[in-house]
């Protein structure tokens, strides 16, 4: 009895969250019939596929005690690679896709690597890789945007029909990638191995846990997650955007931090972050709807990183 | 039967000799407490015991072979667990997350092997089982460690290093920073671990407590060991007059 109330405890922490995407969605349904129908919720859960699966790997990282500003340059980067390769250097499609993700896998290596072996704070070492690939994309792309891009490449766009609704690929994927990290977290000894290092760094060196190891580890595992999202946006888009990933950069962040987890490290559920992606792909749809200008979208998001984040000060000074 | 053993051990940082060839002596299921003044070479000899440091000069036996340890883990994996002030727990992660933090227990089968799952039924039980054979009354392993006392999170602290040790639990003043009450039941951990055999090393400020728990005491002074007291027969004033060398060695 008391197990099961404690067992559940983990996931107070999502129940806000939630409630708020269910008061946002509520909203929305009262000011416009388009907003509650099957076809408008799959494309708001199209529009949140890339940004939900970028949260993923940035809350693996805030649970360490980090943050990773060059998570959507480095999304934009694999998907200038690999829709270039596949394009004008005629490279098969399934080896412009490794390639993509490789060398998204790479910059979350230097990221780890500096931030673990040269001890740079994570903050400082990711705004300057965030610059570096946001450079990188540029002259990759000749600050053009990749057009031609092939069908195969683009496949994860493709619909399947659920009902009377269609659903891209995509969403599948992003919804499978946060079933492997809910579980490898909450079931894996190096679930609680990320959380001891993020709440506890010291305790968790002198209880044997490789901290450095598990840190880095985490970094390549969010790049090589942010490559996957790079072949989600083109997907999404059909083509290689040179300025993709301005938005969903700091999207990412807000999401994590809607979604419960502390930016201070340790604490939150990564399921939190999906549920944060929604909010804000929900506002920006709903806004949208009931005809909203684009502006006032962004200040409603700024508004709610900054009610989610005094949110979880709040909390924790009342638990101390 | 002596389980950890040192002779001259020597460790100095820089132009500062912390250790000046110091003895060492620890019996299996004993407390000994070790005293003496700030810069005796206390902590210095903690870390040499706890593999946090090598020494330069001497020598380490444990049951009677050398050893050699290259860090904290070297010693953990020979039976040496160390009780840290305050850096043991994770105060975020329930308790019996803290006490099997490090070496948690997979599934049996395909579960554990393929899949990593973590038997945490078993970690449950075994860290409630584990409680209770130290007489500590927790209402919940799945409780997070920050909504313990001080006292009790010291007291999982302690009860980890109890349960995994096989040898020897070096307790680093375990009670400096606890009431009287609370300070009293982590010293009976420590009694209930030398009771099941295994040998502890307490070291505290505190003298009424060393007094009050060790079964001999190890009087550190410049570097050395000066003096091994048995509490029952020497007095506090004695001892600290060994300490602060009021006294001279005999």
């Amino acid at each position: 009895m008391l197990r099961r109330q404690v067992g559940a405890l983990a996931w107070v922490g999502v129940l806000g969250p939630l409630l708020a995407l269910v008061l946002a969605c509520g909203f929305f349904a009262s000011r416009t019939d388009r907003f509650l129908t099957a076809d408008n919720l799959s494309l708001v859960l199209q529009q949140v596929m890339v940004v939900g699966v970028i949260a993923l790997g940035q809350t693996l990282i805030i649970l360490t005690a980090g943050v990773d500003l060059s998570c959507g340059m480095v999304m934009a980067l694999g998907s200038i690679v690999m829709t270039r390769l596949a394009t004008s250097a005629g490279v098969p499609v399934p080896l412009a896709i490794a390639a993509g993700i490789g060398v998204a896998t790479m910059f979350g290596l230097a990221n780890g690597f500096l931030v673990t072996v040269v001890r740079l704070p994570p903050f400082i070492v990711t705004l300057g890789t965030m610059n570096i690939a946001f450079a990188l994309t540029q002259l990759a792309s000749g600050a053009q945007t990749v057009t031609d891009v092939p069908p195969a490449l683009a496949i994860l766009g493709n619909t399947v029909t659920i009902g009377r609704t269609s659903v891209v690929y995509g969403v599948g994927l992003m919804l499978a990638l946060y079933l492997v990290a809910w579980f490898a977290l909450r079931e894996t000894a190096w679930g609680r191995h990320v959380y001891a290092v993020g709440n506890a760094p010291e305790a968790a060196r002198l209880s044997g846990i490789p901290t450095r190891r598990v840190l880095i580890g985490v970094y390549v595992l969010a790049g090589a997650v942010y490559g996957l999202a790079s072949l989600l946006s083109v997907a999404r888009t059909g083509v290689g955007d040179p300025n993709a990933g301005t938005t969903e950069n700091l999207d990412a962040i807000t999401a994590v931090v809607l979604g419960g987890t502390s930016l201070f490290g340790g604490r939150g559920v990564i399921v939190g972050s999906l549920v944060g992606a929604l909010i804000i792909g929900v506002f920006r749809n709903g806004l949208t709807l009931i005809g909203v200008v684009s502006v006032y979208q962004i200040l409603v998001t700024g508004i709610l990183v900054i009610l989610a984040v005094a949110a979880d000060q709040l909390s924790r000074g009342s638990a101390r | 039967m002596t389980v950890l053993q040192a002779r001259g051990l020597v460790k100095r940082y820089g132009h500062v000799t912390a250790l000046d060839g110091t003895d060492f002596d620890l019996q299996a299921g004993e407390i000994l407490a070790v005293i003496g003044d700030n810069g005796a070479g206390k902590s210095s000899l903690i870390k040499v015991l706890s593999g946090a440091h090598a020494p330069d000069e001497g020598e380490l036996r444990l049951d009677g072979a050398v050893v050699r340890f290259g860090g904290p883990l070297d010693a953990r994996r020979a039976g040496i667990e160390t009780v840290y002030q305050d850096l043991a727990v994770a105060p975020a992660m329930s308790i019996a997350e803290n006490l099997f933090l490090g070496r948690e227990i997979r599934r049996a089968g395909v579960l554990g092997s393929v899949f990593r799952m973590l038997d945490k039924r078993r970690m449950l039980d075994d860290s409630r089982a584990h409680l209770r054979d130290l007489g500590l009354a927790v209402q919940s392993m799945t409780q997070p460690v920050e909504t313990l006392s001080g006292g009790q999170r010291q007291a999982v602290a302690v009860a980890r290093s109890a349960v995994f040790a096989k040898h020897v639990v070096i307790m680093d003043e375990p009670t400096a920073a606890l009431g009287v009450r609370e300070g009293a039941m982590v010293l009976d951990l420590a009694r209930r671990a030398r009771d099941r055999g295994l040998a502890v090393v307490l070291i505290s400020h505190n003298m009424p407590q060393v007094f009050g728990v060790a079964d001999r005491i190890h009087v550190q002074r410049l570097g050395r060991r000066v003096a091994v007291l048995d509490p029952r027969l020497v007095g506090m004033s004695d001892a600290v007059a060994l300490m602060t060398g009021a006294v001279p060695a005999t």
